[in-house]
């Protein structure tokens, strides 16, 4: 079954529709609490924990403070290399670039490793149109992809399934596929299916963790192999990652892999690091003849415009805040309808999509800030909806770049209400007149009021404010000879 | 980590608008509290509330006038106690963000620095000493996610508890969880809040505590409403009253 | 390309948005990073090991004499039938020789352990073994060139000689490792090398055999890389 969602402007229809299923909250209860352990466990020491955030949220800061240097520093070694620099402002020139070097070699499929910035381009859908397949090989991904679905995690994209789910899923889709929970069996039977999809496969995607400056190279941090499969047996690579990735120094590498496995999955180091920095060379063996890198826009810049937002950059996309988020925990990633759900893909959708389509992300959270608790570049992301919220009921201010669908969530009625708060909050005598009368009113409160009572009673004020009964105790005092 | 000033004689009581509507008794037992550690405590009556509403619904502008009518009642330099862990969150970290880089920043700073929440200024100022005068009984605490993650209160409401020596403290599961509350995201998002009020209820329940504490009543008025919705006996209290009760102070 | 080229025209709209955005500059930070370190090479080789064996490699030392008796040993527990082997270092298509090339210097008693058993030398394109390779080959062995004590990490450096595809495609990976190319963290590594004085193609960084948890979060070996992965540790200290 597809749980995939229209888009974050159904965001409430989809938060409810995920809400009643009892399987769907079981999976994701036990995923989150797995990966919390799994993180808490990884970071044992809370000294360190602090110290290391701090490193890696300062190695974030600066290399985004030299963003446009480093973006042109990184195509002039990469070009020295051999890899070939492809820049686009959006989806559809990130494709276009794509499916012109597929269609330079003639290609028919290309294997993918995992690669959230692909599915912010939906690629695999533009490059179907051509007629070249995309094969995800990421065994969460691959899962997904036979269900037709989009991933629902940013780093474990099956997260919403469970083993006895995924078989369902491969005996719906594969040839002599024997229904098992084993979870070695279900890799297995993954493996096998993809095996020969490496071998023959023109082309291999694949995203970039980090990307070097300094000395043009493409990071790329995994488990499974899959990685290094589709970025050393085709003859083609193409790497495409958001323009924030790039770090300065090869020496800002370690604490960032360093913290990031740790925060993503508790691991103290992935199964694999491949660092990338150029084509085959001359005399060399294997590895892909032609290597390219698509520096994608998408929104970034956008984001880069306001000096507070611009934190929102600094992500290395661990996951860790969806992990942590308890609205994220209960509604899962579909429903968010973004490509990236959770804390994270509330403050990034917005620059990506504008906020009219997701203003109501941006409510979607009670500020708890067990994201910014967690977060291993220390972005502030309560803070970051704040401020959004605030750009979706203002108009932008005369000298920035204003956000697309700003002051779209503006709400004559609410600010209405909001001007009557204000006046009471700011003006003593109507506070106080306004609290005395809903003291008053305390026998005749509504039953019902609104959402409010369709789990709780409605709140009932005492028969005196503090504000009264702190003048009767004065005045006994007074009284007092 | 904040460095805490040398107990005063005077301190301002900010009792927050939902503890002036719907708990003032919580009010007086913590200015009873107080003035037990021998401090004078005022009571400004033109206070209204902190302007956290229109701050995280986004009306930064309209908040920041709330914001500055409040920092102008409190004219002297002694410290704001303040009765509920968001409402303090509020006052010392968001009032400093929303005027940076204003005129008045370093005016409102030092606003911000002498505001603290009830009981960190009660173990960590007052260096109070509770003397338990009740009987056995067993207590669970909710503690709001701006008391734990902005102010860092969870600790210093847990060693109050602690101190009282014929109280367990029951741990719940997944204590560090939101309630659900979160203002207006209870109202804008009212199915989601529903699961998390459901689950912490449920899981407070679990523990067969005899009381359940919070030092925010935010967080109350969202889980007793949940509770009693449900038909459940137990009810959340304002720490401040349990305190006080515990001592003989009432 | 042209001055009308969609990538040039996105460049120039994309660089010009991020410098009116006017980013103020940051000096490099001078905070501590808080990475295990530890001189004393036992403690290292303990790391390392413990390292590797949480991560399910199996871990074997040994004296620099039994490096070909392990390595027939190895491939008779791991049933390997067909091996692939890198080819006799060729040091002149070594791009940096002092560093790279160092590392295959077992080739010899590597070639004496896999004596009794196929073994293919990759030694041609890789289109030219290509379905060989992934179908038909048990295991790989390969050089490391350096461990990391502080995750348990082999780091190879891959060449000519050791082309990428041999630790990646065989079902088992054999790696040899000299105790004294342990270091203590991979920042350790890359700043006494000067890593960034000069990149070779691909460098990677090994830490167990491949797995996933993408299936309901149990962890399952052999995604798509190696399912086994067998270290052998050499004594040379």
């Amino acid at each position: 079954m597809s749980h995939s969602s229209a888009g974050p402007e159904h965001f409430h229809a989809q938060a409810r529709s995920a809400l009643g299923d009892p399987q769907l909250r079981q999976n994701f209860r036990g995923a989150m609490d797995y990966l919390q352990d799994k993180r808490k466990s990884a970071f044992f020491d809370p000294v360190e924990e602090a110290q290391l955030r701090d490193l890696s949220a300062a190695i974030r800061q600066r290399c985004l403070s030299k963003l446009p240097q480093l973006l042109e520093q990184l195509e002039a070694n990469c070009t020295r290399n051999g890899i070939e620099v492809h820049w686009a402002e959006n989806d559809k020139e990130a494709n276009d670039i794509i499916a012109s070097i597929a269609q330079r070699h003639n290609a028919k499929s290309i294997v993918k490793g995992k690669s959230m910035v692909s599915e912010e381009i939906e690629l695999n859908h533009e490059m179907a149109k051509l007629g070249i397949e995309c094969l995800e090989s990421d065994m969460g991904e691959y899962i997904v992809q036979l269900d037709g679905d989009k991933p629902s995690h940013i780093i474990m994209p099956a997260i919403h399934k469970n083993k006895q789910e995924v078989s369902d899923t491969f005996a719906l889709h594969l040839d002599d596929f024997e229904p098992t929970v084993d979870v070695d069996e279900l890799i297995q039977t993954g493996r096998s299916h993809l095996r020969q999809k490496f071998h023959d496969a023109d082309i291999g995607l694949s995203g970039v963790n980090f990307a070097v400056a300094e000395t043009g190279t493409l990071c790329l941090v995994e488990n499974e192999g899959n990685g290094r499969m589709c970025t050393t047996v085709p003859k083609v690579h193409i790497a495409i990652t958001g323009i924030e990735k790039v770090v300065e120094f090869l020496a800002d590498v370690p604490p960032l892999f360093n913290v990031l496995t740790r925060s993503a999955t508790g691991q103290a180091v992935t199964t694999y690091f491949n660092m990338i920095s150029s084509p085959r060379k001359n005399g060399e063996l294997d590895g892909p003849l032609e290597v390219h890198l698509v520096l994608l826009d998408n929104g970034r810049s956008q984001a880069y415009q306001d000096e507070e937002m611009r934190k929102t950059l600094q992500c290395i996309r661990c996951g860790a805040c969806m992990n942590h988020c308890p609205v994220y925990t209960r509604v899962g990633g579909h429903a968010y309808g973004t490509v990236y759900p959770g804390p994270i893909g509330q403050i990034i959708s917005p620059h990506i999509m504008g906020l009219e389509k997701t203003k109501d992300l941006v409510t979607a959270s009670s500020l708890c800030g067990a994201c910014g608790e967690v977060c291993p570049v220390r972005i502030p992301i309560p803070e970051m909806l704040q401020r959004l919220r605030t750009h979706a009921k203002n108009p932008p201010k005369a000298d920035i770049m204003p956000l697309k669908g700003q002051a779209s969530g503006a709400s004559t009625l609410e600010s209405w209400v909001m001007k009557g708060f204000v006046l009471a909050a700011t003006s003593p005598k109507i506070y106080h007149s306004a609290t005395w009368s809903l003291s008053k009113l305390n026998a005749f409160m509504p039953n019902h009021i609104g959402p409010w009572t369709q789990c709780r009673t409605s709140p009932k004020p005492a028969d005196k404010t503090l504000h009264q009964l702190i003048k009767i105790r004065h005045k006994k005092k007074s009284d007092k000879p | 980590m904040r460095i805490y000033p040398a107990k005063p004689h005077t301190v301002y009581c900010y009792g927050t608008c939902l503890v002036d509507m719907f708990d003032p008794e919580a009010g007086l037992d913590a200015i009873h509290l107080l003035e037990l550690q021998g401090l004078k405590v005022i009571f400004i009556e033109k206070q209204t509330c902190c302007g956290q509403p229109a701050y995280s619904s986004g009306y930064t502008n309209e908040a920041k006038r709330v914001a500055a009518s409040q920092m102008a009642l409190f004219t002297e330099p002694w410290p704001v106690i303040v009765l509920s862990g968001s409402c303090g969150g509020m006052m010392h970290h968001h009032y400093r963000r929303m005027f940076q880089g204003d005129n008045i920043q370093s005016h409102v700073e030092q606003f911000c620095d002498r505001v603290f929440e009830l009981t960190e200024f009660l173990v960590n100022v007052c260096r109070i000493k509770l003397e338990d005068k009740g009987d056995l009984t067993s207590v669970v605490m909710h503690t709001s996610c701006a008391a734990r993650r902005e102010m860092n209160v969870h600790v210093t409401a847990t060693q109050l508890l602690n101190q009282l020596c014929n109280v367990a403290l029951q741990e719940h599961a997944y204590e560090s969880e939101c309630c659900g509350f979160g203002g207006t995201f209870a109202v804008r998002h009212p199915a989601i809040s529903q699961a998390m009020v459901e689950d912490k209820t449920h899981h407070l329940l679990e523990t067969k505590s005899v009381a359940l504490v919070s030092a925010d009543w935010g967080c109350l008025l969202n889980i007793n409403g949940a509770l009693e919705y449900q038909g459940q006996s137990m009810k959340g209290r304002h720490l401040a009253s349990f305190l006080l009760e515990r001592i003989g102070g009432k | 390309m042209s001055a009308t080229d969609p990538s040039i025209l996105a460049k120039s709209a994309m660089l010009s948005r991020l410098r009116d955005a006017k980013p103020q500059a940051m000096a490099k930070e001078n905070l501590r990073y808080p990475v295990w370190q530890d001189n004393d090479k036992q403690l290292q080789q303990q790391r390392f090991m413990a390292g590797l064996s949480a991560n399910h490699a199996e871990v074997i030392c040994i004296s620099s004499l039994a490096i070909a008796d392990t390595i027939e040993k190895v491939l008779i527990n791991q049933q390997c039938k067909h091996v692939i082997l890198g080819s006799a270092c060729d040091h002149t298509a070594c791009d940096n020789v002092s560093y790279a090339c160092r590392k295959g210097e077992f080739y010899p008693q590597i070639l004496e352990g896999t004596r009794d058993i196929n073994v293919l030398v990759f030694d041609t394109d890789v289109d030219e073994i290509k379905s060989t390779l992934f179908n038909d080959i048990d295991a790989g062995i390969t050089h490391s060139l350096a461990g990391i004590a502080d995750t348990g990490t082999l780091v190879l450096w891959p060449d000519r000689a050791e082309p990428r595809t041999l630790s990646l495609i065989p079902p088992c990976h054999i790696a040899l490792i000299k105790r004294s190319a342990i270091v203590s963290n991979f920042a350790e590594l890359m700043a006494e090398k000067a890593w960034q004085q000069q990149m070779p193609t691909n460098i990677v960084l090994i830490s167990g055999p491949s797995k996933t948890a993408d299936i309901q979060q149990t962890l399952a070996y052999g995604a798509h890389g190696p399912r086994q992965l067998v270290v052998i540790l050499i004594e040379d200290m």
